[in-house]
């Protein structure tokens, strides 16, 4: 992946907009969190291949070191923070991830035309 | 009836980092050895460090480095198809089907997989439990031996002395060479111990000390 190039993420955001798309959403900070850190806890969430259609998309740069992305749906809102980086995968799929200071993924949206591998 | 034995973990790495130094030591004896790899551990947060998988690709990756971290511990291996992350959500019942199944196939004597509940990450923990209860469908008679491996904190107040203790540090080097075919999970200790820095050493020695006990409780089936 690429560090985030935040107009040509916008480009490739808007291709999506009022399109019937798949997406996956994380979030996780490890499946060994709280056994490392008695006080943390294991937090994630994870949905792949949630169909859903969005009317509006814009991601924003939160002046520091990351993006978020909002996407607007007829009934509702996704957004996700902590992005870092992009690529089109497989020439047709938008993923976005957010890595921390070793490289692990803490956040990823991905959303695509067709199903991603279940 | 000849010595072969199988073991059921549910991640790509989870064989190196849990049991390399007993494999290498039963393979020394001419000992069979196939391990039953649960998922590909797609869902992993580790993407190389520096990171050069992403989440769709991490799945390729990681089934490549298990192909190569069981040619250093010159064992087979077989994928049971499931998703990482999602095993505790499966039908345990299904799950221990399925794996009893693969299990009459190869004929073990003994079996290695997780100790349920006390083997921290939820994935070991139900892998462990539908291998028990796949061993426990067999009859009585034709049960092989299960071995259950506990990682969590504190394990050994709550189960008392693991009844098999095996020490892997004549073998170490095997076991990290087999860690080290992770690339993308063991990246940032790849990093940590590469070159001969004084810290370099000092990490690798502390780890090896960690690692250097691989440990089992013999499961008793009261039934």
């Amino acid at each position: 992946m690429e560090p985030i190039d935040i107009k040509n993420v916008q480009e490739e955001l808007d291709k999506y907009v009022n399109k019937d798309v798949y997406m996956h959403i994380e979030t996780t900070n490890g499946a060994y969190a709280s056994h490392v850190n008695d006080k943390a806890y294991n937090v994630g969430v994870y949905a792949r291949n949630i169909t859903t259609k969005f009317t509006q998309a814009k991601i924003v740069s939160d002046n520091s070191k990351a993006y978020r992305v909002g996407l607007k749906l007829e009934k509702g809102w996704v957004y996700a923070e902590g992005l870092t980086d992009w690529e089109i995968y497989d020439k047709s799929k938008l993923l976005l991830a957010g890595h921390d200071n070793q490289g692990r993924l803490m956040v990823a949206l991905q959303i695509s035309e067709t199903p991603f591998d279940y | 009836m000849e010595k072969n034995v199988v073991v059921v973990y549910p991640h790509p790495d989870d064989e190196s980092f849990g049991a390399a130094g007993t494999i290498t030591k039963l393979r020394n004896e001419g000992i069979p050895v196939t391990y039953l790899c649960g998922t590909l551990g797609e869902m992993g947060r580790n993407m190389g460090t520096p990171p050069f998988a992403n989440r769709e690709t991490l799945p390729l990756i990681r089934e490549k480095e298990l192909a190569n971290a069981c040619k250093v511990l010159d064992i087979d291996y077989r994928l049971l198809g499931y998703r990482d992350k999602t095993m505790e959500y499966e039908d345990v019942q299904e799950m221990a089907g399925h794996i009893k199944g693969i299990l009459e196939d190869i004929k073990p004597t003994l079996i290695i997989t997780h100790y349920p509940d006390y083997a921290v990450h939820p994935d070991h923990n139900a892998i462990g439990a539908a291998t028990i209860e796949a061993v426990k469908l067999m009859d009585k008679e034709s049960r092989p031996e299960v071995w259950a491996q506990a990682i969590s904190k504190g394990f050994v107040d709550e189960l008392g002395s693991p009844d098999i203790t095996y020490d892997v540090t004549e073998v170490f080097d095997k076991k990290l060479e087999a860690i080290f075919e992770h690339k993308s999970q063991a990246g940032g200790m790849i990093n940590t111990f590469s070159g001969e820095t004084p810290d370099a050493i000092e990490e690798k020695k502390a780890f090896q000390k960690r690692m250097s006990k691989e440990q089992f409780y013999i499961w008793e089936y009261n039934d």
